[in-house]
């Protein structure tokens, strides 16, 4: 009898273990098969998610406010700090607008992208995900309603992610804090490269393929860089101009592997809408 | 299948679905010292420390099914390290029967530790272009230590929920007849 109890886990174990090991094998292969059963499950559960998103938002805030008061203090300096480096930088930019404008018709950049052209969608988060590594959310817009893998994602403050997976009434967004995740930016000093999150720290973001010579510090805004006009290949996904975050520091400058630290402007663990916008520039790179 | 095991798994399945949907839709948005507690092996080291190892794996396997298919990640991750977690902590039981206070935090934080780790390790040999950093550890870390100071809540929640259909534990039976009259071997010496 005792063998048979012990001879039965142990079976139930390693089928449990097989299952799980075919599973990813053929999800990890991409098998359309194991892609379209998810898909199926996902639209079932999908309005579930949404429900209880909705009702568990009143907690979810209850929450927040008392983790948001404590955190009030401590940024209180710092916001002072972060104000007056503003006055005088708005003081500064007050002189270059006016150069700027100039610039603009000379260059004949003044027909920049609007976003309202790229026919925005709004979207409402439903779940988060929960591991270290997958950093998604589930957003309750999809096919039906114009969504496409690879459109941009994003908030008034900034850039969120792109959209990575679409079923008909939902679809996902990978955050631009997922290890996955590459955007080329270019900071208000005009330096460009490509960021992407460090590892383990969903709050900071790293620009690199820097040349020496490129100057960035600390406090510097970083956005979007969009298409370059004289590239001819891979197109960025992402319109020039969506802000992405401020300069925090800089690793070994003026090297050829200085790495520029940005704190996000988006906290992507505080979303409850995002935007989408559907019209994408035509680009399949970063 | 006896009288007992149509209840319990219609109480696994209730607690594995709500639990899952509340991590999924609220608890990954609250942040604590900057990462989020994770219920799910948690609540998976409960049940198997509850109910066996046997229940704690297949409970497992089909929490980690469930989560992988809502946030539409790579089948099968989160189930293979919570089969583990859950077997685990029911052997413990089986093996040990720890009686202490502290043990389903223990417990809990042993079961985080094999999900975060564990989890972790498979990314890795999947490909996942994430270098090993102290940031990375640091919050396997956090997240174990958040997990631990939740862990008693969330055994406490689920043994109330379990307790009804579970077996009678000769334990609960010894305790119950002392509370209602009963001689304890002591008293009778």
């Amino acid at each position: 009898m005792y063998d048979k109890t012990v001879r039965r886990r142990r079976a139930v174990l390693a089928l449990l273990v097989v299952s799980s090991i075919v599973l990813l094998t053929a999800s990890f292969g991409g098998s359309g098969g194991v892609s379209s059963v998810q898909r199926g499950v996902f639209e079932v559960i999908s309005p579930i998610q949404d429900g209880a998103s909705r009702a568990l938002k009143p907690f979810r805030d209850l929450f927040g406010w008392v983790g948001d008061t404590l955190d009030a203090k401590g940024q209180n300096a710092d916001l002072r700090t972060e104000r007056d480096r503003l006055r005088r930088q708005v003081v500064d930019e007050q002189l270059v607008l006016g150069e700027n404008a100039q610039l603009r018709s000379q260059l004949n950049l003044n027909k920049r992208l609007s976003l309202d052209r790229l026919d925005p969608i709004q979207a409402r988060v439903q779940g988060t995900s929960t591991s270290l590594f997958s950093q998604t959310i589930n957003i309750d817009k999809g096919s039906s309603d114009g969504l496409r893998t690879g459109q941009p994602v994003m908030t008034g403050a900034g850039l969120v992610g792109k959209v990575s997976f679409v079923a008909s009434g939902a679809g996902k967004v990978t955050l631009l804090t997922d290890s996955t995740f590459r955007a080329s930016a270019r900071t208000s000093g005009g330096v460009t490269g490509v960021i992407k999150p460090a590892a383990g720290s969903p709050n900071d973001l790293v620009m690199n393929q820097l040349a020496a010579s490129d100057q960035v510090t600390k406090g510097d805004l970083v956005a979007t860089r969009g298409t370059d006009p004289t590239a001819t290949r891979f197109p960025s996904l992402f319109p020039p101009g969506i802000p992405i975050g401020t300069v925090t520091g800089v690793d070994d400058p003026g090297t050829d592997t200085q790495q520029v630290h940005i704190k996000p402007f988006v906290d992507v663990r505080r979303l409850d809408f995002v935007q989408i916008l559907r019209r994408t520039i035509g680009g399949s790179g970063t | 299948m006896n009288a007992q095991t149509g209840p319990l798994i219609l109480r696994l399945t209730i607690l594995g679905l709500v639990l899952s949907v509340m991590q999924v839709a609220a608890v990954s948005q609250l942040t604590i010292f900057g990462t989020n507690v994770d219920l799910l092996p948690l609540v998976v080291a409960a049940v198997g420390l509850l109910c066996g190892s046997l229940t704690g794996a297949v409970f497992g396997f089909a929490v980690g099914l469930f989560i992988d298919t809502a946030l539409v990640q790579t089948l099968g991750l989160s189930s293979l390290v919570y089969v583990v977690a859950g077997y685990g902590a029911g052997r413990l039981r089986e093996l040990r029967d720890p009686q202490a206070a502290l043990v389903p935090m223990a417990v809990g934080a042993g079961a985080t530790a094999i999900a975060t780790i564990g989890y972790s390790v498979l990314q890795f040999l999947l490909g996942v272009d994430a270098p090993i950093s102290l940031l990375l550890l640091r919050q396997v870390l956090v997240t174990i230590i958040v997990n631990t100071l939740v862990a008693y809540p969330v055994y406490a929640l689920t043994r109330r929920v379990l307790l009804p259909a579970l077996p009678e534990d000769p334990r609960r039976r010894r305790r119950r007849a002392y509370a209602t009259g009963g001689l304890s071997p002591l008293s009778r010496s």
